[in-house]
């Protein structure tokens, strides 16, 4: 048995690697928020809903069809994005012309109308996802044990956020949107159809959300609250991070999850409040946020 | 009522008389709930409506009002005016700091800061012992006003609410129709031109911001006093978000909006409380509905039918 500062050193990586988790989640939708943001112009308060209908997904796959984990990984973000694309083309799409704020109370609603019709189906207590056979179990890495599946989330996790940050800053598709999302008009003229490349961008982020969700169903368990939960906390990693650099979103994302779990063992009392009270220095030192431009 | 027109007298003096007579029809305790979110929506109005900034987080001044006012009535043993009066300064303490760091981002990042502050008022109030946790402060004693009037029969309390509610929908009504009003309206119009004629928009806008939370920590407090009860229900964000809806549905931006969104919300999560969860969705589709179909909310559209500014 070693310690660190006086913590033992299980205790302090354990709650590193929970920190690491949340944190990955926390990347994951600030991401989603943020190419939303900066396509439509619209904040997504229904996000957190949309990651507990990925969860959700993966949940009645499994349960009503039979369809296991690894499926239901690339299915339920597909089929949340279908979702997606509905609301985008039926009750965003109205929105573009109309004050920023009303897409914020719109979304809110949308948020409140998929958790009330969830926790009328399926009340709120919550129902257990097992853990996939092949990630079960832990393995001993000498200072700690890690639960496989905890790795297999936040590799996961580092993965997808680099890939979509690649599909953005590296192809032909994420110039078109970096360029739509500068100066839309100009990018029509040149003959893209850039209201598909909206409906794209929006179905891409709840696709994220619901991917988030999906890989967080074996560890929280999967009821209608989950998503609620975890958007308050993104919307301070989104102001601590700003919503105008894609690789900004995820550093501080998993940054912000890492100085979670260090809270946890140092001075548990403030694990709820610590992410909150770094937004509160950022604003005073850099009110654009870290990674943002001046608005 | 100086400043308005003779449509607002006219319905001003419709309000009084409603407020007068509905606890003779309506049960007293249902009319208060009413008031005291009357109340609360106009304070959290004069924001949105008037200086364009939208606060998701009104529900902190609301519940630590609420929790101040019931602490202190019952365990100091504070009359209730001055217990309410200490919610009222809590709400403003807080609003002063919270509105001080908010009004440095703009828009969204607006409402995204204040929302995010009152999520951690919230997580402070589950921790914080004097809070109860999850049991809140129950059984609140009503107390004696100014020491003397017994407060324990529901029709001596109606009077109390109605007026602290009269007072502040003046108070509100008052600040819209001040000069100090006309530079709110055109910071919400535009900013940088306001700023470019040589007002300190930030200072007008804290102003406007720590007025507000005044008044939603009088409401807060008033309705603990009411209900002998202060819970972790009352900082929710979904208190934040009952509030806006609302004033979404009686009218951003009209005097009278905020007490018939009061109205309209309180009366449907009465008959629906039983429907769980359909509150909820419910709520939801009211917003949804508000934002695509009619804009100016109940009010703002029988303003316009009649030609009338309500």
């Amino acid at each position: 048995m070693f310690s660190i500062f006086g913590v033992p050193g299980p205790l302090l990586f354990g709650q590193l690697l929970l920190g690491l988790i949340n944190g990955g989640f926390y990347a994951m939708l600030s991401l989603g928020l943020a190419v939303i943001f900066g396509m439509l112009n619209i904040i997504n308060f229904a996000h957190g809903a949309v990651f507990m209908m990925g969860a959700f997904v993966a949940w009645m796959l499994l349960n009503y069809l039979g369809v296991n984990y690894w499926f239901a990984l690339i299915l339920s973000p597909l089929i949340v994005a279908a979702f997606g694309v509905v609301l985008e083309k039926t009750i965003i799409s109205r929105l573009y012309a109309l004050d920023h704020l009303y897409g914020l109370l719109l979304t809110f609603g949308l948020a409140l109308v998929i958790e009330g019709l969830f926790r009328n189906e399926y009340g709120s207590s919550g129902m257990p996802y097992q853990i996939p056979a092949l990630l079960s179990g832990a393995v001993n890495l000498g200072f700690m044990f890690l639960p496989i599946y905890r790795g297999w989330v936040i590799v996961a996790a580092v993965v997808v956020c680099f890939a979509t940050w690649l599909l953005i800053e590296k192809t032909k598709l994420g110039s078109l949107l970096r360029a739509a999302t500068e100066n839309p008009a100009l990018v029509q003229a040149f003959g893209v159809n850039v209201p598909r490349l909206v409906t794209l961008t929006f179905a891409g982020g709840v696709a994220l959300a619901a991917f988030a969700g999906v890989l967080a169903a074996p560890i929280y368990s999967v009821n209608p609250n989950m998503g609620s939960n975890f958007i308050n906390t993104v919307f301070a990693v989104v102001v601590i991070g700003g919503m105008g650099s894609i690789f900004g979103a995820i550093v501080s994302g998993f940054g912000l999850g890492v100085i979670e779990g260090l809270t946890k063992v140092f001075y548990p009392q403030a694990s709820d409040t610590v992410i909150f009270v770094v937004m509160v220095l950022v604003l005073l030192t850099r009110p654009a946020g870290l990674f943002g431009k001046a608005a | 009522m100086r400043g308005a027109n003779r449509s607002h007298l006219i319905a001003f003096f419709v309000l009084i008389a409603l407020v007068v007579v509905s606890p003779g029809v309506l049960y007293p305790v249902f009319v208060m709930k009413v008031l005291c979110f009357a109340l609360f929506a106009a304070a959290f109005n004069l924001l949105i409506g008037y200086v364009g900034l939208l606060s998701f987080g009104h529900a902190a001044f609301f519940g630590l009002g609420a929790y101040v006012t019931a602490w202190t009535a019952k365990n100091w043993g504070l009359t209730p005016e001055i217990a309410i009066l200490l919610g009222g300064i809590t709400g403003a303490a807080l609003g002063s700091v919270f509105g001080w760091l908010a009004i440095r981002r703009q828009g969204l990042y607006f409402a995204m800061i204040t929302l995010a502050l009152a999520q951690m008022v919230y997580f402070f109030c589950v921790e914080a012992p004097f809070t109860g946790g999850e049991d809140g402060i129950q059984q609140v004693p009503r107390g004696k006003l100014f020491g003397t009037i017994s407060l324990v029969n529901d029709m001596t309390i109606y009077w109390l609410v109605a007026g602290i509610f009269i007072a502040g929908f003046l108070l509100l009504n008052r600040v819209v129709h001040s000069p100090f009003g006309q530079v709110m309206k055109a910071i919400r119009e535009n900013e940088p031109r306001a700023t470019s004629l040589g007002y300190r928009t930030d200072s007008y806008k804290l102003i406007a911001f720590i007025l507000s939370t005044f008044i939603a920590g009088i409401a807060g407090g008033t309705k603990s006093l009411v209900f002998g009860i202060a819970t972790l229900t009352d900082v929710h964000w979904s208190m934040s978000g009952e509030v806006v809806l609302m004033t979404l549905l009686g009218g951003l931006g009209t005097i009278f909006g905020p007490v018939m969104g009061a109205l309209v919300v309180t009366t449907m999560e009465n008959y629906l409380a039983p429907f769980g969860a359909w509150v909820t969705v419910t709520q939801g589709l009211i917003f949804i509905a508000c934002v695509l179909a009619f804009r100016r909310g109940i009010i703002g559209e029988i303003g316009a039918k009649l030609k009338l500014a309500l």
